[in-house]
């Protein structure tokens, strides 16, 4: 019944070779450098600008223009995305009182803020901007705190059925960085320094929102009819 | 002997392609190997959870914990024991019911084959003929 105690040291070895193996590619996966980035402070060229304001929804009859500068890795931008904006989506964007324009505001305390900015512009490629931009919002628990964020906002892309050739090649060649850094610069011309910020005609608002305080603020510029 | 040797060594490979899986799926590794085959689809849909825990995860806790007693049961007490067969044929058991149902769901609710979940299918099936043979081989010793 017993093993031989060669059979028991070949089975080992076997064990131990296995366990070299494994632990080597899965060391190697963990270690190569495949991740993208954005760079930061690049120089902005006009073609980065020119026929860009910012990601837009809404009328562009709307009485009132909402700017909002935000971060995609900033906890309470994310909040606002997913808890506020439907509300506002619903009841000021789609009934033609607000038009919202998106601006990129990636803080430097955030790693993956200027990468989850370039995701969604290189989504705004494919006509999936809103798309990506929410689903990005939606998962930063999952990528916020991930080695490889880019990974996981390519999944997302393909979620959304994103090229992915294209959306490789985009966000690889940091396309959109100019872009990006232009919308930054915007943002501290103004006078922005923290994420959320709103420009609301040509006053700054800071810090937590909520849509009931924001759609009384609309009612107040624009009185519906 | 064999029987126990051969489900410690797949347990151990079950451990890394389940180890693979949870590092692709919390952002670690990039993209996955996987051809043109549908292991993101599968990754990615609402299914790669199951009661609040990533799948994977669950493999990586099944394969390690198989990994345990089949390297217990080739000890020298345990080794002429019946009970670590009976806990590998209860642990394997459980993960072939398991891996059935998620097979259900990657051909009849996602519509995508995983073939790293193929992969882990076939181990542990492996797994439950090895533990099988190992209870034949109990019985036949009169192992207790």
């Amino acid at each position: 019944m017993a093993a031989t105690q060669a059979g028991v040291k070949r089975f080992y070895l076997i064990l131990a070779a296995v366990a070299l193996i494994g632990l080597g590619v899965l060391a190697y996966l963990l270690l190569r450098q495949d991740t993208v980035s954005i760079p930061a402070n690049v120089t902005v060229q006009a073609s980065d600008t020119s026929g860009f304001r910012g990601y837009i929804k809404g009328s562009p009859d709307a009485p009132v223009e909402i700017t909002e500068f935000a971060d995609y890795q900033c906890p309470f931008c994310q909040t606002f995305a997913t808890l506020q904006m439907p509300t506002l989506d619903e009841r000021l964007i789609k009934t033609g009182r607000v038009r919202w324009r998106y601006r990129d505001f990636p803080l430097q305390q955030h790693p993956f803020a200027r990468l989850a900015a370039h995701s969604a512009a290189c989504a705004d490629e494919q006509g999936k901007y809103w798309e990506q931009h929410q689903r990005v919002y939606e998962g930063q628990s999952e990528w916020a705190g991930a080695r490889n964020a880019a990974a996981i906002f390519r999944n997302y892309a393909k979620s959304a059925g994103l090229d992915l050739n294209r959306y490789d090649s985009c966000m690889k060649a940091g396309k959109y960085a100019g872009r990006i850094q232009a919308s930054y610069n915007e943002g501290v011309q103004l006078g922005v320094s923290s994420t959320p910020t709103l420009l609301v005609g040509d006053r700054l608002y800071r810090g937590r929102f909520d849509s009931d305080a924001l759609i009384k603020l609309v009612d107040s510029l624009a009185p519906r009819r | 002997m064999i029987y126990r040797m051969s489900a410690a060594v797949l347990s151990l490979l079950g451990l890394f392609l389940s180890a693979y899986l949870y590092l692709y799926k919390i952002g670690r590794i990039g993209s996955l190997a996987c051809g043109a085959g549908g292991c993101e689809t599968v990754q990615q849909s609402p299914w790669s959870r199951f009661a609040g825990l990533e799948v994977s995860l669950i493999g990586v806790a099944g394969y390690a914990g198989l990994l345990l007693v089949s390297l217990v049961a080739l000890q020298p007490g345990p080794s002429s024991r019946r009970w670590p067969t009976t806990l590998l044929l209860l642990l394997s058991g459980l993960g072939v019911a398991f891996t059935a149902y998620l097979t259900y769901l990657e051909l009849f609710v996602i519509h995508a084959i995983c073939r790293w979940c193929v992969g882990s299918a076939v181990i542990i099936f492996a797994l439950l003929v090895v533990a099988l043979l190992d209870r034949r081989r109990s019985s036949r010793l009169g192992l207790r």
